[in-house]
């Protein structure tokens, strides 16, 4: 029997469980290369894992712990489980424990810090650990307890997901379009649970002229779609990012032509215009051509899935020059303390201040409603973070949109949600 | 074994944020992320829920975060069960991994109505509504988890596996 073409996705999965070949559906054990877990999972994790009852990690060198959510400390109670964490990192040798002032938000720090390469299995008790996918590593969110059985074997167990392939063809880019736009289109046509289980392998001309930092944005909101992981095959791009942040061996993968698909989509780029997500779910979105008329108390512009240099530059263009209008609280979270310093020196953060804007050290804060930016009731954000469930970003009668950040940029400075172009 | 209860209805979607909001996550003590379950899909769940009920609801029942403050959430109030037209990910094997019975069915989802009293069979995946007198059946439990739930849970799983190894 021939053997069938694999994907990317089933290649790294069978490389990892030191077999030839694996199949979607089947349950398999697999080696990792790097386990990750924050401030309020990892906790729950160091809890299960003291039952293990074990002496040592896996590997003390393969497990990050970034305290981001609640950090800087917001309260006691925080305190008290960044507190767990640092001693658990101390106590076992914890070698990447990213402490504040030397931290960044953990989807934006660790592939920065090259702790996550091309062809790596990645875990992370966090459900955005899929961000890693951009690299071409099969990377996937999981648990406290999952996170702890690893931490302790190295392993972990997981089902073979079937695999839907999305191409993005087509050249013709409208402006102002960017990841953030890719992915909350592809998720507005297939759903929160369209791609439940799957992996979703995005490729095509688009996906080729997409920076890095935009394919992290579109891997990030993969598990939006449902998906157990969202992948890219690396190519140059993806050479140029990680030369010089490595640390070890990195292997790069790629789709067989005949490799199995569940579902195929095409879509053209030129038909993706800016898109905003209406509360309180990711797949509501709207080309920004008819979102109306939506006035906003705060915009956010950082988080894991958009608190990239790039975002920085977009929102800086936009800005520059202007001023938040006077109903508006504007955010600005650069994603890790490099990102923050690189857009110091770049001016970015002058255009920021001057425009009237907060800019705040790296934290998830006000993604998750942790703090750094609570909603009150009834008050409207707008945020280029990747959910807007309800309560998410503080009130539970508090609502909260999704965008990029050049219409988060202008939203704040016309008051309402809005198309850069207006403000051009 | 059974598990019989009665039932609480909620709809599709259902995310961990309005399972348990994150501003209550700077804590992992069961009883203290019990008084918030479902708080933000309905606020008046934490005072109703009596111990033994069981929660019925749509599809992707768990979409969101990866936090297992969810389910813990869940059992720690007393939810004897779930019952889901499909559930997310992260949150199915999270509910494996600390014990909080999950069963999915569509059909028993569309059907089953709040205040219904319902039985479930824990092995067959039979879901009886008292209330209507109709039977669901469930998804079958996929080997591996059975053994996982055999062994009680993945950390006791774990912990013969390793010490399995220090022996060897």
């Amino acid at each position: 029997m021939n053997a069938m073409g694999m994907t990317i996705t089933e290649k790294i999965l069978a490389a990892h469980a030191g077999r030839d070949e694996v199949h979607p559906g089947e349950l398999i054990n697999v080696r990792i290369d790097l386990a990750l877990a924050n401030d309020i999972t990892a906790p729950v994790a160091i809890k299960e894992f003291e039952k293990i009852g074990v002496e040592k990690v896996f590997d003390r060198d393969r497990i990050a712990l970034v305290p981001d959510h609640f950090t800087p400390n917001k309260d006691i109670k925080s305190a008290e489980q960044v507190k767990i964490v640092r001693e658990f990192a101390r106590r076992y040798g914890i070698t990447n424990y990213f402490e504040v002032g030397r931290m960044g938000i953990e989807h934006c720090l660790l592939p920065q810090e090259g702790l996550v390469l091309p062809g790596d299995v990645v875990i992370g008790a966090d459900s955005h650990t899929c961000t890693y996918g951009a690299l071409g590593a099969f990377a996937t969110g999981v648990g406290s307890t999952d996170l702890a059985a690893a931490m302790a074997t190295g392993e972990v167990w997981l089902k073979v997901p079937e695999s839907i392939k999305f191409i993005i063809k087509g050249k013709k880019w409208n402006k102002w379009v960017s990841g953030k736009d890719i992915i909350l289109y592809i998720i507005g046509k297939i759903g929160v649970d369209g791609a439940l289980y799957k992996a979703m392998e995005f490729c095509g001309e688009a996906i080729s002229d997409l920076s890095m930092d935009g394919r992290f944005t579109m891997a990030n909101m993969a598990i939006e779609a449902g998906a157990k992981n969202g992948i890219f095959a690396p190519d140059e791009k993806t050479r140029a990012y990680v030369e010089g942040r490595a640390r070890r061996p990195y292997k790069f993968y790629y789709s067989d032509e005949d490799a199995n698909y569940s579902e195929v989509y095409e879509f053209d780029i030129s038909e993706i215009e800016p898109q905003v997500a209406f509360p309180h779910l990711p797949e509501n979105t709207r080309p920004i051509s008819e979102v109306g008329t939506v006035y906003i108390d705060q915009a956010v512009i950082g988080s894991c899935t958009n608190g990239r240099i790039e975002d920085l530059r977009v929102a800086a263009q936009v800005l520059r020059g202007k001023k938040v209008n006077p109903n508006v609280r504007l955010i600005i979270i650069p994603g890790t303390q490099e990102i923050y310093l690189q857009a110091l020196k770049e001016g970015l953060i002058e255009v920021f201040i001057e425009a009237g804007a907060a800019v705040s050290t790296p934290t998830c804060g006000p993604c998750l409603g942790g703090h750094m930016g609570i909603l009150a009731k009834g008050e409207k954000a707008i945020a280029t973070t990747n959910r807007n469930f309800v309560g998410r970003m503080g009130h539970p009668e508090s609502e909260v949109y999704l965008s990029n950040p050049a219409v988060a940029a202008a939203s704040a400075i016309l008051g309402r949600i809005a198309s850069p172009e207006e403000v051009e | 074994m059974t598990i019989r209860g009665r039932v609480w209805k909620f709809g599709a979607d259902v995310d961990t944020d309005a399972i348990i909001p994150a501003r209550y996550l700077n804590t992992s003590d069961p009883a203290e992320l019990a008084k918030h379950c479902m708080e933000d899909a309905d606020p008046t769940f934490p005072a109703k829920v009596r111990p033994g009920d069981i929660i019925v609801a749509g599809k992707n029942f768990g979409c969101g975060s990866s936090r297992e403050h969810a389910p813990i959430a869940i059992k720690a109030a007393g939810v004897a069960a779930v019952v889901a037209a499909s559930f997310a990910r992260i949150f199915y094997r999270n509910a494996f991994n600390i014990g909080l019975p999950i069963f999915e069915s569509p059909e028993a989802a569309e059907r089953i109505e709040e205040g219904d009293e319902i039985e479930i069979d824990l092995n067959s995946g039979v879901i009886r509504n008292l209330t209507r007198n109709e039977e669901y059946q469930a998804t079958a439990i996929p080997p591996f988890m059975q053994e996982l739930l055999a062994a009680g849970g993945l950390i006791n799983y774990v912990r013969k596996k390793v010490g399995k190894e220090c022996i060897r």
